[in-house]
């Protein structure tokens, strides 16, 4: 509360700045949570990122101007601590293949809300950069111009990844040619159509 | 692939314009459903544990 939103801050006893700082850190865990899991497409991978990102975070406290946008800085940690992650280790292929093949298991039961995990299923089918984009944009309520800051790229190439996302998304839906059987081909679609309308029905 | 389309296919729904946009419409909103599930979760203990040890170590300098 009367932070600045531009400009230098307030000369301020450190104590206090670290407490407005957590205070509002604490509540964008919600957020990095999920940017990580949507990222990763995997619980525990996910909360390890975003634990890291959060630490990473805190120690970087005093470069961050309080009163900018906290959430799409962190956002910003988060996911150059994924693709340096990614780029330190060549396992990581490997456990995106295994949390692939969890997710196959956990959706095996028929009964279960088919749309949401053929969507996580698909997503994951995406290359990163798209699938970053579409997050960012689609999902977690940035402007192309924040999401092209979170990224470091242009705003342009932003505007194409999340298109190309989202064709490409609406392909593998549609073709039901990702790696799941006995499932006919349409049925993702479908069930996410139907589950869409029924949410917006409800609200 | 504009006008080429039949016309019982036609008859079936709206534009294929139209049906893109629907479906569209219907993987962003499944799409912030799956991101909100998680930022709806409670957090996980370890997160604010682990922030309050890095507030003590901060306090004790």
């Amino acid at each position: 509360m009367g932070a600045p939103l531009e400009g230098a801050e307030p000369a301020m006893d450190p104590a206090v700045r670290d407490k407005i700082f957590q205070r509002e850190l604490v509540t964008l865990i919600p957020h990095l949570r999920a940017f990580a899991r949507t990222l990763t497409g995997d619980a525990t991978q996910a909360d390890d990122l975003a634990q890291d990102a959060m630490i990473k975070a805190w120690d970087a406290r005093k470069s961050f101007q309080l009163g900018t946008n906290m959430k799409a800085w962190t956002f910003m940690i988060l996911r150059n601590q994924f693709y340096s992650d990614k780029r330190r280790s060549w396992r990581s292929t490997q456990l995106d293949q295994e949390a692939a093949e969890r997710t196959l298991v956990a959706v095996d039961d028929p009964e279960a809300p088919v749309a949401l995990d053929e969507l996580r299923l698909a997503m994951g089918m995406l290359p990163d950069e798209q699938r970053e984009a579409l997050i960012l944009v689609g999902a977690g309520g940035f402007a192309y111009e924040e999401a092209a800051d979170i990224c470091g790229c242009a705003v342009g190439t932003v505007k194409s990844r999340v298109s190309r996302a989202r064709k490409a998304l609406q392909g593998i839906l549609e073709a039901g040619n990702y790696d799941r059987d006995g499932r006919e081909a349409g049925d993702a679609m479908r069930s996410i159509l139907a589950d869409a309308e029924r949410l917006s029905a409800a609200r | 692939m504009i006008e080429q389309t039949p016309m019982d296919e036609r008859r079936k729904g709206p534009a294929p314009l139209d049906e893109t946009r629907l479906r569209q419409r219907a993987i962003g909103v499944k799409l912030r459903q799956m991101f909100d599930d998680v930022v709806n979760e409670p957090v996980p203990d370890e997160f604010l544990d682990i922030l309050r040890s890095a507030d003590d170590k901060a306090g004790d300098r």
